[in-house]
C-alpha cells in the first residue's frame, strides 16, 4: 500500500487525487491529510444545498462548496480536520466483501487499534464516536474492482462554522434530534494530531506493507486523461438552489 | 431477502472463533433470483424481450447495498459497453457503481427512481429496473449466467467471505 502524507493540503485537491486513483490506479493506497487550509463545505453526491446549507449565510460569506464522488453527508473542513483514505483493490483485504457495511466494519476495527483504550470508540450506525458524541464522519465509493473509504476526523472545530449547516433530514436515529454542538465533539481532547496520525500509520502497518509516495511521482507519470466529478458549486448554483428549494 | 449474521454472533451459534477477522459479514444467498433473466457476476440482471433488454441490480445487491437513497442513470440515446458502468446508485454511506452486462443503444431510462430510488429495494426485477437498452451484441447476453449458475455464483461469494 503506499502512503501518501500531506498538511494542509487543499480539500479539492485532495479528492481530486483521490478520484483519480480509485479510477485510474491499480495500486492501494493511503492517504493521510492533516488539515486542510480554508474552511469548505463538503456535500455527498447526491447532497441538496437548500436541504443541508444556510446558502444566504454561505454565499454572504463566501464559503466554498464542493460536491464531492462519494456518498454520505455534509461536513464543514478546515485546519482542525485530519483526513484518512484508504483507497483498496477488492482483493487488498482478505474475507472482505465490497459492500458499505463490511467496509465500514472493516474500518471501524483499524481504529480500534487507534483508539485501544481511549474514550469509549466504537463505530456507531456509520460514525466514529467517543460515547455517543462524533468526531469522525465516512463515506466510500465502491466500483468494480476497487473501493474508496475515507473519513474525516474533527481534531478541532470552529463552532461559528457549524452554523452553515442545517441539521440533516437524514440522521442517524442515535443523534436523537441534537444539534450540531451536542452532537460532535473533539478528537484533540483525547489524544494530540502526531499521536493520532502515527498510530493510525501504525494500524494501517498491521494489515500492509506500506511504501512512502511523493504526490509528484503520481503527476508525473499521469497519462490519462482523467476529469473528476468532485467539483466546486458555483454561487449560481447555490443561488438557483435556493430559489427552487433543492 | 438474504438473511445477513455478522461474525460475532454466528461465531456463537457455531462455535467458532473469528474474533480476529470482525469485519466478516456471513451470510447465505436467499435472496431471490429469477427464472428467465440473465446475470452478471457484478450482480446486474438483464431481461431481453423482443428487440429491447431491460437492466437492473439484483436482490442480492440490493440486500448487500442497504437502503438506496439516490439512484445516478444516464441519458436515454447514449450508450452504454459490456461491463462498464453506466450509473451508480447510493446506500448508507456509499455509491457503488452499476455496470451494464451488455452493449447497447440506452432506448429508455426509468425516471420513477429520482423521487422513489428505494423502488430498487423494494423490486429490484420489476419497478426498480434502471434502464432499457437496444443490444448490439447477442453473444453477450448468452454469455451471462442463468439463474441456476448465479444462485450458485452468490452462494460461492458469500461462502468465501
Amino acid at each position: 500500500m503506499n502512503l501518501m502524507r500531506f498538511k494542509g493540503l487543499p480539500i479539492l485537491k485532495q479528492l481530486h487525487i483521490e478520484e483519480q486513483l480509485l479510477r485510474t490506479s491499480s495500486e492501494n493506497w493511503c492517504i493521510i491529510n492533516d488539515g486542510t487550509n480554508d474552511p469548505t463545505i463538503v456535500m455527498g453526491v447526491s447532497g441538496k444545498p437548500a436541504e443541508l446549507l444556510e446558502i444566504e449565510s454561505v454565499l454572504r460569506d463566501q464559503v466554498p462548496v464542493i460536491r464531492r464522488f462519494t456518498g454520505g453527508g455534509t461536513v464543514i473542513v478546515d485546519p482542525g480536520t485530519i483526513f484518512v483514505t484508504f483507497i483498496c483493490n477488492k482483493e487488498a483485504v482478505p474475507d472482505l466483501q465490497p459492500y458499505p457495511r463490511p467496509i465500514m466494519s472493516w474500518s471501524s476495527s483499524l481504529y480500534s487499534k487507534v483508539f485501544q483504550g481511549i474514550g469509549d470508540f466504537h463505530l456507531r450506525e456509520n460514525d466514529y464516536v467517543f460515547g455517543n458524541h462524533k468526531f469522525g464522519g465516512n463515506a466510500q465509493s465502491i466500483t468494480k474492482t476497487k473501493w474508496i473509504h475515507h473519513t474525516s476526523f474533527l481534531w478541532d472545530f470552529d463552532v461559528r462554522n457549524m452554523a452553515y449547516l442545517k441539521l440533516p433530514k437524514r440522521a442517524p436515529a442515535y443523534r436523537s434530534a441534537r444539534g450540531h454542538l451536542d452532537f460532535i465533539c473533539r478528537l484533540k481532547d483525547y489524544m494530540s494530531r502526531s499521536t493520532f496520525i502515527d498510530k493510525t500509520v501504525e494500524a494501517a502497518r498491521t494489515q500492509f506493507l506500506l511504501r512512502s509516495f511523493e504526490l509528484g511521482t503520481i503527476e508525473n507519470c499521469s497519462e490519462t486523461e482523467f476529469r473528476p466529478s468532485t467539483r466546486f458549486l458555483t454561487n449560481e448554483e447555490l443561488e438557483a438552489a435556493a430559489v427552487a428549494g433543492q | 431477502m438474504a438473511l445477513r449474521m455478522w461474525a460475532s454472533s454466528t461465531a456463537n451459534a457455531l462455535k467458532i472463533s473469528c474474533a480476529s477477522k470482525p469485519y466478516l459479514s456471513l451470510s447465505r444467498c436467499f435472496s431471490t433470483v429469477l427464472d428467465g433473466l440473465k446475470y452478471a457476476e457484478s450482480h446486474e440482471w438483464v431481461k431481453h424481450e423482443g428487440s429491447v433488454a431491460t437492466i437492473g441490480i439484483t436482490d442480492h445487491a440490493q440486500d448487500h447495498l442497504g437502503e438506496v437513497v439516490f439512484v445516478e442513470l444516464p441519458e436515454p440515446g447514449g450508450s452504454v459497453s459490456k461491463g462498464k458502468g453506466f450509473g451508480a446508485v447510493e446506500s448508507v454511506k456509499a455509491t457503488s457503481d452499476v455496470n451494464s452486462p451488455i452493449s447497447g443503444e440506452i432506448v429508455e431510462v426509468n425516471s420513477k427512481l429520482s423521487e422513489a430510488p428505494g423502488l430498487i429495494n423494494s423490486s429490484p426485477y420489476e419497478e426498480g429496473w434502471m434502464i432499457k437498452v437496444k443490444p448490439s451484441s447477442s453473444s453477450e447476453l448468452e454469455s451471462l449466467m442463468g439463474s441456476k449458475e448465479y444462485t450458485k455464483f452468490c452462494e460461492e461469494e458469500d461462502a468465501s467471505h
